[in-house]
């Protein structure tokens, strides 16, 4: 599948603003943050940046972005609808949440009630999110039950680690809980991405030339003639694989540089004092968000559509 | 609305005969001609004229071989729509602009309400949706909807515009929902087939495959003209004694 800029950016963006809501609502309806201007300003305002800056992103990916309102409509069927109405949503109690956390002095019960809300749209929505991929049958590097929880991991790992950065400035009180958290979740993360990957390496073939055309019985089937001479649509959108011969390596940046490396900083800041920790959990931030942003384009580039088998491939 | 109808009566779609397709890509480019002033058109080139021309088509001409040496065929393979009963191209649709009519079980989109997202493109096995780089939508085939209720046109043109122009007629338009129908009969009695069945998309439109090869191609059974010995005189005679030495 081809690897639109526009879509890695919105799900990897999206994914660390809702991780960071996620972890900002649960400290605050578990009591862990005190209300104060700066830490509520700061960290909820990365969190919506990031999910906001994530949504814009996927409108560019849009024909006719002007119309992108229509897709709060079929909720019913549509997983991508889904994720729209769920992104929406979520800004009512998070918006709410941070309001009155930054700028009010709330009341307990209302901030608890707030901030389990805000959590559970944050984890609902990247799920949506990850359904729009895994529910498409004719790709089956994404129709399987890794995809969802790798989204939910990342998402979860990135939104920790910046929000591990955010504690050593505002919430000395809860970094180290964050410090190990974060570690925990990266480990998660790329112990998933691994069983994800050796997955879709040893997955049987679903679907082959001989099933898609129906002449199986005749022996091996293989493309004589393509039905046009340059590229269409389907060739570009579907038929990518310039990159697929660099996946190993890329696989392991991700895995060592994206994840691991900075599980090991994080770790190693717990030693340090607090500005020494904090240039240790930026860099971390940088390489998390870098090694995701390659996963991610990995996700697209090494998932084969069913539709090149009519193109000369031989199965998916 | 983008959750699927309750499933009609009359399922409209195509057989296609890949014994008698010649692969001649006639039924392409009447369908091209047709669509790109139909209700779905244009179907935009890119650079028409160029060395990149691209463009929107309805419906593929691939060729494939199948089975090895001589026992090994080649078969032209014309695609389009399938217009699914179950349809994941229109279930995936965050808009309603994907759908399919309870009426006929034709799939089409609305231009108006289709926001362009490709999503139905990536639900199709088959590569039956487009992308429209120039006007920003998806397009598909619309079973010539244009044609088939035309009361405009004589009954006899009242099928997709590829049924109308195949020379070969490997291409049959009818209501695969009605088992007496022709086109059903044609399916059970030449054993036509679904594509891709294992994913469950349960497409209308079914195949025919090729038929047996008769090796023994030609043979009437009338025995062959004898050689006529003739001894040749006069000029030709002559040439034939000169040129035989």
């Amino acid at each position: 599948m081809h690897p639109a800029f526009s879509v890695i950016i919105f799900t990897v963006a999206s994914g660390a603003g809702y991780g960071l809501l996620f972890v900002l609502a649960l400290l605050v309806a578990f009591g862990a943050l005190t209300p104060s201007f700066w830490t509520g300003f700061i960290g909820f305002g990365i969190a919506f940046a990031l999910f906001t800056l994530g949504l814009l992103s996927s409108f560019l990916h849009l024909g006719r972005p002007e119309r992108a309102w229509r897709a709060f409509s079929q909720w019913r069927s549509s997983w991508l609808s889904r994720e729209g109405v769920l992104a929406v949503v979520t800004y009512l109690p998070a918006g709410l949440l941070a309001l009155l956390f930054t700028f009010f002095d709330a009341a307990r019960g209302v901030l608890v009630v707030l901030g389990l809300l805000s959590a559970i749209c944050a984890v609902v929505t990247v799920i949506a999110t990850g359904m729009i991929y895994r529910s498409l049958k004719p790709i089956r590097a994404w129709y399987n039950s890794y995809v969802v929880p790798a989204y939910l991991v990342l998402g979860l790992a990135t939104g920790l680690l910046l929000a591990n950065a955010l504690a050593l400035v505002f919430a000395p009180a809860v970094a180290t809980t964050l410090q190990f958290a974060s570690c925990l979740a990266l480990l998660v993360a790329a112990l998933t991405k691994f069983l994800y990957w050796r997955y879709i390496d040893t997955m049987p073939a679903f679907s082959t030339a001989e099933s898609a055309t129906g002449l199986g019985h005749l022996g091996k089937v293989r493309l004589f003639e393509a039905p046009h001479t340059q590229e269409n649509y389907l060739n570009k959108e579907m038929g990518f694989r310039i990159a697929r011969k660099h996946a190993a390596k890329l696989r392991l940046i991700a895995l060592v540089g994206g994840w691991l490396a900075p599980a090991v900083l994080v770790l190693f800041s717990l030693l340090l004092p607090a500005s020494p920790a904090l240039v240790l959990a930026t860099i971390a931030i940088v390489l998390g968000l870098t090694g995701t942003l390659v996963e991610r384009w990995l996700f697209f580039a090494e998932a084969k559509h069913a539709v090149t088998l009519y193109y000369g491939g031989s199965s998916v | 609305m983008t959750s699927l109808p309750p499933l009609a009566q009359k399922q409209l779609g195509l057989v296609i005969d890949l014994d008698t397709c010649v692969g001649c890509h006639a039924c392409a480019v009447n369908c091209k001609e047709w669509n790109t002033g139909g209700t779905s058109g244009p179907l935009t080139d890119l650079d028409p004229y160029g060395a990149d021309a691209a463009g929107v088509w309805f419906n593929r001409i691939h060729s494939f071989e199948a089975g090895e040496g001589d026992a090994s065929r080649t078969v032209h393979f014309p695609k389009s729509c399938l217009h699914c009963a179950e349809p994941a191209c229109v279930t995936v649709c965050p808009t309603g602009a994907s759908y399919k009519r309870a009426e006929d079980g034709i799939v089409l989109i609305n231009p108006e309400t289709c926001i362009g997202c490709k999503l139905c493109s990536w639900a199709c096995p088959y590569g039956a949706r487009e992308y429209d780089y120039d006007g920003g939508t998806m397009k598909k085939c619309t079973l010539c909807i244009d044609r088939i209720y035309n009361e405009n046109l004589e009954e006899i043109d009242r099928v997709p515009a590829c049924v109308s122009t195949c020379p070969a007629s490997a291409r049959h338009f009818g209501d695969l929902g009605d088992p007496e129908s022709k086109v059903s009969k044609l399916v059970a009695e030449r054993g036509g087939f679904d594509l891709m069945p294992e994913m469950g998309y349960k497409p209308t439109n079914k195949y025919l495959p090729p038929r047996q090869r008769q090796n023994s191609s030609g043979c009437t059974g009338a025995s062959a003209l004898p050689v006529v010995e003739q001894s040749a005189d006069g000029l030709l005679g002559w040439l034939d004694r000169i040129l035989s030495r």
